[in-house]
This record gives structure tokens, sequence and C-alpha cells, in this order.
């Protein structure tokens, strides 16, 4: 992995933060928009990561928690007036928590496969909770027809109508979740989910409480995806039932994988990048749904190691970085042969097990 | 309630019931077998109903449409097998999500270049067409019955090969351990592809055969999809059986739920599923460690 | 090079390629629009329809209806051309705002036709109304959308929900029943359909005895047959479209209830499906603002020119997309093309009186249809004219503020 000189890294940090903030000044509403709609997806991959990635759990629920918040926006969220942000945030937040902890505490029983489907059959629950019961307006959805009002003492501190003053909003949030996210992944919290991801077994030896941390990953990237739901309902002034749907969560693992699992940024820049791939195709291709299936087909299929193979295809390597991945031979293509029989420690994409060898 | 439509909701459960097994079956044994996810499961189910609209619609024969499908599919579970699946053995569940996923979507845009994005309705066999009279008002479609004595004819024939062929026993050894079989001898890879390809043909021969009963429509995968994966869970992975038994409360229960809790069907499939993993983390019948 | 000391970012060059990757390729995706200011210039109109999915019929025949309008006119309407951008709206509620974003925002359209599905429908009269684009509705029935949400740009050029299903409920008492149950799918449309019918059969003295519903788009409906059977009502009244509609009416065939309950229900039930119901669909009745057989010179050369150019026979929804394009024509001719004169073209389709294909139609102040709604029955392959069960029926505009 190639590491940047410090001080280049924190240039080209800064240039991305100012460039970013600049755009509302530069970019015709629409582009606003979705550079805000990019951003909160972002925000929802990077959540994911941590359960996925640093976790190594595939949780097919993660739209669940997204979709959530925004229909708690949507409930509080009176017909004459926007909902008071300070208010319905918290409240937002604190169902997602607590059905994140119930389905957590639940599906963490369960290991491999059957996790994945306890964690598909959750979501899919919450979904028809919403898409056939009154509760919400069912398959049809509700609608927010005021953003969220921040005020304090009854003066309005921001209006959240113009969609500049939202996309910063969703901006600082977004770096917010980076900052909170890259803490705890270095935090002892971090190093000792990661050890349980690596080898359960060896981490349950050393006496990490591997329940609890798990528990605990869990509800923190659900309530980040939540924060997500809540501003993303209050852009498109919408909810519907598939804000739910088990489709927007292997969405999310898409951009997961695609931007690499093994960074705090990887899944946002691949949030943008399926975002702004699908864009493209949508205009373009009539038939784009097939491109973007070959797509993911290829990502996974002809680049196992993530990305991160293309990068290493197209740029060199830079000798002090050690030697290459055992059985990888110089083009930086794993043999399929020895793949199959992985080592732990070579191949971080493979690590992210749901199911673990009982060996 | 009377006895009378007790009776007749009890059969309309178990049509329900009946179907989604035979297309579970097809995902238990191929999860059971190859260790692999496949998420387009569903996918198949939709392209066996399409292929049964366009061959019916071509040859004015529904058992040719049965046959044919049937066996275009099983070419092409040989296909995909070969292609891609062989690769995902061994490759970790992730990846095999993301595959299938991928693969959900190529499936329904080429379908929608061949087939187009209408809705069709296949007609059922001459012979089959009538209805029988159950009361005054009410009486019941003679496909539909005969539905369920094919499927029940297919499940008995399924629980022979598994329990009584040397391929069942294969099968079995290779679901409760698969390393153990391989280092046995056993020529793994050909059995992998005839169960996969098997296993979709299921899949396909459900749409096929649901497909006068039910309209042919883009979407039909997705629900039965998630179903089918209900189904093989509840059950136990890889076990036939399991799948017979889940199949059967998921119909039941989605049929009276529909009557008695229209608006909870749904959910309480859902609840079902997630209060017997708690209580047997495996499946009902599946080979827990 | 010096050998990098591990600053323990989390930014790595998979990450800068890919994000550069996605940069370039939605910074490539940018197209600064120019407004077509000039009068020479076409008129952008935009089709948010379902080009796929279970509506997707309906959506090609409004498509094909509005273009064969704008072909009879020589390409032209009030002396601007005009230049079509599609969207498929896949009936999905969920991406309606961010599909009718695109159009209004990105594409730059002048004018929005769309859409079928009632829940798409709202999410885009919400957008219209926020960015005062005019939309033009070619089918979905939402009450909402010429009622609370009633607007001067707003336009619909179908019907609503509550006018093609409140004359029913008299349409059956005076056939003789008095006890129905009603079945259809638990989302806005199908409520606002058979809520209707309720108010139009309760207001002459019938009883709704129970009212049945199952998730859309579900088509799973042998568990509710079954119960119509125990509850047997004198008559059912039904609202489906499209797919759901072929296979109900087949499967209350199939069990045999179209001998002893009669099946009513609102026309989309047996328009556009008939080939596909076959004879589970003869003898069923409905109230439609259309028939096949109307037989008003309109209709004839609608229907001659539809087949001639598409090879299909035209229904009512590509009567609705036909008229759509007529209405756009109202407002253009009356200010000679001229768009920015927004206020005279509202003016003026507001107040345009068409021949329709479907015989007269107006429009009230929120913008919805006043037409006659015909009592058909399926007869001959075809939804026959029995009577007209209602004479220019206007939809009571409930909590439309605008005069």
């Amino acid at each position: 992995m190639i590491r940047l000189h410090p001080t280049m890294l924190r240039g080209l940090v800064a240039l991305t933060l100012i460039a970013a903030a600049a755009l509302p000044l530069l970019a015709p509403n629409y582009y606003v928009q979705f550079a805000s709609k990019a951003m909160l997806m972002g925000m929802v991959a990077l959540s994911l990561n941590l359960v996925v990635g640093y976790g190594g759990l595939v949780s097919l629920c993660h739209a669940a928690f997204f979709g959530l918040a925004g229909y708690m926006l949507g409930f509080m969220t009176p017909e004459s007036g926007g909902a008071s942000f300070w208010l319905s945030l918290p409240v937002a937040l604190l169902a997602v928590a607590v059905v994140a902890a119930i389905i957590g505490a639940l599906s963490l029983r369960t290991r491999g496969i059957y996790f994945i489907m306890v964690t598909l059959a959750f979501g899919e629950m919450l979904f028809y909770l919403f898409h056939d019961t009154k509760i919400g307006g069912g398959s049809d959805g509700m609608y927010i027809y005021f953003k969220p009002e921040i005020a304090l003492a009854g003066f309005p501190l921001i209006d959240l109508e113009k969609s500049s003053n939202f996309y910063w909003l969703v901006l600082a949030m977004l770096v917010g979740a980076i900052l909170l996210m890259t803490a705890i992944v270095k935090s002892p919290f971090g190093h000792a989910l990661q050890a349980a991801r690596d080898n359960e077994k060896r981490a349950l030896s050393l006496g990490f409480p591997v329940f609890r941390l798990r528990l605990v990953a869990f509800v923190v990237s659900a309530v980040i995806a939540g924060l997500a739901g809540y501003l993303s309902a209050a852009q498109f002034g919408f909810v519907a039932p598939q804000m739910l749907g088990w489709h927007l969560s292997a969405t999310v693992l898409v951009m997961v994988v695609l931007g690499g699992m093994s960074s705090v940024l990887g899944p946002v820049i691949g949030a943008f990048a399926l975002i702004g791939l699908e864009e493209i195709l949508k205009s373009s291709f009539e038939h784009w749904k097939l491109i973007k299936g070959l797509i993911i087909i290829a990502i996974v299929f002809a680049l196992p190691g993530g990305i991160r193979q293309l990068a290493e295809l197209v740029l060199p390597r830079r000798g002090d970085e050690g030697p290459p991945a055992a059985g990888t031979p110089a083009d930086g293509t794993p043999d399929p042969a020895i793949r199959r029989a992985e080592a732990p420690g070579t191949n971080p994409q493979a690590q992210t097990r749901g199911e673990f060898q009982h060996v | 309630m009377d006895a009378l439509t007790f009776a007749v909701q009890l059969l309309n459960g178990l049509q329900y019931g009946l179907v989604l097994f035979l297309v579970a079956s097809g995902l238990t044994l191929v999860f059971g077998i190859l260790g692999v996810i496949n998420l387009a499961h569903g996918a198949f189910y939709m392209l066996g109903a399409y292929l049964a609209w366009w061959i019916a619609a071509y040859t004015g024969s529904f058992m040719l449409a049965l046959i044919g499908g049937v066996a275009i599919s099983f070419v092409l579970g040989l296909l995909l097998e070969e292609i891609f699946v062989k690769r995902m053995i061994g490759r970790d569940h992730l990846a095999q999500v993301l595959l299938s996923f991928g693969l959900i979507l190529v499936i329904d845009e080429v379908r929608q270049i061949l087939f187009g994005k209408d809705v069709h309705s296949v007609a059922p066999p001459a012979w089959l067409k009538g209805s029988i009279q159950l009361t005054d008002i009410l009486s019941y479609p003679v496909y539909r019955i005969a539905l369920c004595v094919v499927c029940l004819v297919l499940a008995a024939l399924i629980f022979f090969v598994i329990q009584r062929t040397r391929l069942g026993m294969i099968i079995r050894a290779g679901a409760e351990n698969r390393d153990m079989t391989r280092a046995l001898g056993i020529p793994f890879d050909k059995v992998n592809r005839y169960v996969f390809a098997g296993g979709i043909a299921l899949a396909a021969l459900g749409g096929i055969l649901v497909s006068p009963i039910s309209t042919v429509f883009p979407g039909m995968g997705d629900g039965m999809l998630i179903l089918s994966f209900v189904v093989v869970v509840l059950g136990g992975i890889g076990s036939v059986a399991g799948a017979a038994i889940g199949a059967l409360m998921i119909g039941l229960t989605d049929t009276f739920g529909k009557v008695f809790f229209p608006q909870f069907s749904s959910i309480l499939i859902y609840v079902l599923m997630a209060g017997i993993l708690l209580w047997r983390p495996n499946g009902l019948m599946g080979k827990g460690n | 090079m010096s050998r990098m000391i591990s600053s323990g970012s989390s930014l790595n060059r998979r990450s800068l390629l890919l994000g550069t990757a996605g940069l370039v390729t939605a910074a490539s995706a940018f197209r600064f629009p120019t407004p077509a200011i000039a009068q020479g210039a076409p008129l952008k109109v935009g089709f948010m329809l379902p080009y796929s999915g279970t509506f997707a019929k309906l959506g090609k025949f409004i498509d094909d209806g509005f273009r064969l309008y704008v072909e009879q006119q020589g390409g032209t309407l009030g002396g601007r051309r005009i230049e079509f951008v599609q969207v498929d709206d896949e009936s999905k509620p969920e991406t309606a705002t961010d599909n009718m974003n695109r159009l209004v925002g990105r594409e730059k359209v002048d004018v929005v036709v769309g859409t079928v599905h009632s829940g798409v429908a709202m999410a885009m009269v919400k957008v219209a109304r926020d960015t005062n684009t005019m939309l033009v509705i070619p089918n979905a029935g939402v009450n909402e959308a010429t009622g609370p949400m009633c607007a001067p740009n707003i336009f619909r050029t179908s019907f609503s929900n509550w006018q093609v299903c409140e004359p029913m409920g008299k349409v059956m008492f005076d056939a003789g029943h008095r006890k129905v149950a009603t079945i259809t799918w638990r989302y806005a449309a199908g409520q606002q359909m058979v809520g209707a019918f309720g108010e139009g059969f309760k207001k002459v003295g019938g009883t709704v005895i129970e009212d049945l519903a199952l998730p859309f788009p579900e088509v799973e409906f042998q568990a509710l047959i079954t119960r119509i059977a125990t509850l047997k009502p004198d008559a059912v009244f039904a609202f489906f479209a499209g797919g759901g509609a072929v296979k109900f009416v087949k499967d209350y065939a199939a069990a045999g209830l179209n001998k002893a309950i009669p099946l009513y229900g609102a026309g989309f039930l047996t328009d556009g499906t008939i080939p596909a119901q076959g004879e589970s669909a003869n003898g069923l009745r409905t109230t439609l603002h259309y028939a096949d057989d109307l037989d008003n010179p309109a209709d004839r050369k609608f229907l001659a020119d539809f087949k001639a150019k598409t090879g299909a026979d035209g229904d009512i929804y590509a009567v609705q997309g036909y008229d759509a394009g007529a209405l756009l024509h109202e407002g253009l001719k009356a200010v000679k093309g001229d768009w920015s004169a927004r206020n005279d073209v509202v003016r003026s389709m507001r107040a345009a009186r068409i021949d329709s294909p479907r015989g007269p139609l107006s429009f009230n102040a929120a913008g919805n249809p006043i037409q006659n709604i015909y009592l058909r029955e399926v007869r001959n392959g075809r939804n026959e004219l029995v009577s007209i069960a209602g004479q220019a029926v206007n939809d009571p505009a409930r909590g439309c503020r605008v005069s």
C-alpha cells in the first residue's frame, strides 16, 4: 500500500476540502444537489465498512437504518412547517440505535451465512413494516414538505431550503463522520474489533469481549447510516419503503468493496465512483443496468483483490514497500490456485469472512 | 371460518408452499454442496417463466415449453458454472453476494432485451384447463391441483435421489463435510457442475410450472428469491427435508396471514424465520457445529 | 526515494485512483445547458413514464399518443418544433424525485409529461410546484394533484381517481346489488378508487361489507378470492391495472366466482388487457372516460392514425397522451409559441375545450378534466359502450386553493 508523504497528503486533503466547499459557488443547482446525494451515500458506505471491513461481518440490513431515520424525520415533521433539527435528529438517531441494538443482539448470535440471512431477514421485516402497513403511507411513501429548521431561541440559524446551505451541512457531517471513523478504527476498540475479525477464537482466548465489541460497532455504524438517512430524507422531501430495502443494502456493499474495505476513505470514494458512474450510464445507455451488472461482476471476478489490484497494474510499485504478498506473481494478479489455499494475512479482502473455519 | 373454507385455504397454502419448495430445494443444494451463495436464483425462476411464455407462444404447446425451458436452463446452468461459479467456490461470502447481485442485473437486462418488459400470461395445457366445483359458488382450478401433484412427485423424486442413489450420497457427504469428501477422492468438480445446473433448472422449472397461474412479469424473481432464502435458512442449509418443512411453514403462514392479518402477513414470515433461527441457529435441520 | 514514514493515513493509491476516476466521470457528465430563449428554438418536452415494469405498456402508449398528435400537426405546436427527452420512472416512487430533478434540473425541459403511477406522480407534482415547471399528467389519477396540491402549472388530461369510480356506485345499485365487497392494491390510487366507489354507492343506499386489499404490486390473489367466496356479496368492485388486472380477472374466473358474484371495476381492469384475459373478461362491466366503440369523428381519426403509426389498437392511455399534446397545443397556439408568456399559456390551457376521441373535454379550475364517464361491457373482445354513467362529470377538487 502506498503511503503518501504526510505533507503531500495534508496538502491534498486541504485542496479537496477547499474545492468541495467552493462547489456551490461554481456549479449549477442540480450538481450541488447531486454532490449532496453522493456525499450522503458516501457516509452510508463509510458506516457499513466498520461492520464489513473492520468487523468482518457481511450485513445485508444496513439500508434499514438509513431508511428508518428518514421515516422518523417524516413522522416528526408537521404538515405546516419544518421539524426542529435539534429535536428531530437526536430522536431519529436514538430510534435507530435502539433498533440496531436489538437486531444486533439477536443477529450476532449466528455466524457466517446465517448472519447474512438473519440481517437480510430483519432488513426485509422493517421494509415490510413500512410497505404493508399504514404506518408511513405504505408503498407510496411519505412526504416531508419542509426541511428541518435549525433555529436557536426562535432565530433561524441556517436555512436548509437553500441547496448550498444544505450542501455545506452535509459536507461538514461527512467530514465529521470520517474523522470519527478514523478515530474509532485507530483506537484500542478498533484494533480489538479487527483482531476478532482476523481470528475470533484467538481474540476470545485473549479475553476480548467479542460479542460486545461487534454489537457496539454494529450500533455505531447504524447511527451514522441513520444520520445519512435523516439528511437524505430532508433533501428529497420524501421517504419510501425502498430506502430500507435489501437492494440498497447490496448496492452500498458494492460501494464498500469497490472503494476498498481496508481504509476509512475507500468506501466514500467507492460511493462517489458508483454514483458518478450510474449518472453517466443512465444518460448514455438504455440498458445501463446491464453495464452496471457487468462492472460489478468484473470487479469481483477479475479483481479479487479489490481495486487496489487495478491500481497496482496501472501504477508501478515502489520498492520500499516490502515484498509482495505471498503467492502474488510479479504483475500483481494473484494466482487462482494459490488463492484457494489462502493463508491468513496475505489477502485482506478474504479476511472479511462471514464464516469461520472451525478447524 | 367454516371447515370447507379452511380446507380451501389450506390447499392454497400447500400449493404455494410446494412451489416454494421446488425453487428452494435447488438453492439449498447449491449452497449446501458448492458452498456458494447465489442471489441470482430468483432471476432464473423469472427466466424460466419467460422462456415458457416464449416457447409456448411459438409452438403453442405448454409441454414443449416445459421440456424446452428446463433443458435450456440446465445448459445455461452448466455454462454459468463453468464460467463463474467454479471460481467462486472457496471465495468469501461477500464476493459471492456481489457476484450474484451483478448477475441479477445482467440477467434482468438480457431478459429485457430478448423478451421485452411486458407482462404476459401462459395458457395451461388444454387437458388441465377446467375447474372443479367445490361449493355452489366456488370452484378450484384443476391446474393448481395438478401443480400440487407434480410438485409432490418431484419432491419424492428429489428425496429418492438424495437418499437412495450414489449421487445423493455424495451430495449428503459434501453437505456434511466438504473437505473430507474431497479428501476421499470424490470427483467433486463434476458433481458441482451438475448440482448447480440442476439447482438452476429446478428454479426455472418452478417458474415454468407457475406461469399459467401467475402472470409472467419482470419483478417476479425478486420476491421468490427472498422467500426461497428464508426457506433455505429456516430449514437448514443443505437439507432438502428442511427446505420442505420450511417451505410448507412459509406457504401456510403467508396464506393464512393474508386472511387473518392482511397488513402483517409478510412481517409474520420474517418473525417466524428470526424466531426459529434464534432457537436453532443453524436452521431446523441444519448441520450445526 | 526515502523510506516513507507510515503516517497511518487512510488514503492509499487505490482510493486516489478511484477518486480521480469518479471525479472525471462525474465531471464529464457536466453539461451546461443553454436555455432556449429564441422562439425558433425547439420546445423541450420531457416524458417521465414507466418504460419498464408492470405499467410499461401504458407508458409506451401514452408516449405514442402524444407523439402522434405532434406528428399530425406537422411536428410543430404553435410554431415551435418539439424536442423529446425520455426518463424511465419504472413506477418507483423512491426514485421519482431524483428522476424529476434530472429532467428539470439537468435536461432543463420546458414541460414535463408524466406519469402513470400515482405515487410517482405525487413526487413529480412536488418538484413541479417547487420549480414552477409545467406538468401535464397523462394518467395518474391521484386526487391530490388537482386537489390540495393543485397549482396553475399542473394539468391533467386523464382523470381523478374519484371521478372514474364514483358514478359506478349508482350503476351497481341500479343493477340491484346492495351488499358489495371491494378489492384492490393497498396504495394511494387503489384506496382512492375504492373510496370513491364506496362514497357513490353508500350515497344511494348501498353497503360495502368489506374492503379487501393486498400490497402493491402483489398478484397472489388466491387467498382473497377464497375470502370473497366466504363473504358471499351481491357483487364485487375491483381496481387493478396492467399485469395485475390481467391476473385478477383470470383468477376470478378460474375460481368460478364470475358466474355467481358479478365482477365490476374501474375501466383499468379491462383496458389494454382483454387479449391477455381472453374469455374470462367477457361480460365485465366497468366505468371509464372512454370506450372502444365511441364512434365520434375524432375517435375514428385517432384510432386509424394510431393503428397506422404503431400497428396497435389505441386505448385510453394513448388517448390521454394524445390529448396532452392537444392541450399543450392550445396553450402554445394562444401565445404563438412564446413560452415566456406563461400566464397566458396557463389561462388558455385551463379554458381549453378539446374535441377529444373520448368525447368533449374541458378542464376545471384545478386543471382536472371535465368529461363523460361511460359504462362499458366487454363484448367481442372490446369494451363496448352500454350507457353514459355520468355526463360531464367534474371532480370536486377538494382542498384546492386556486381560483
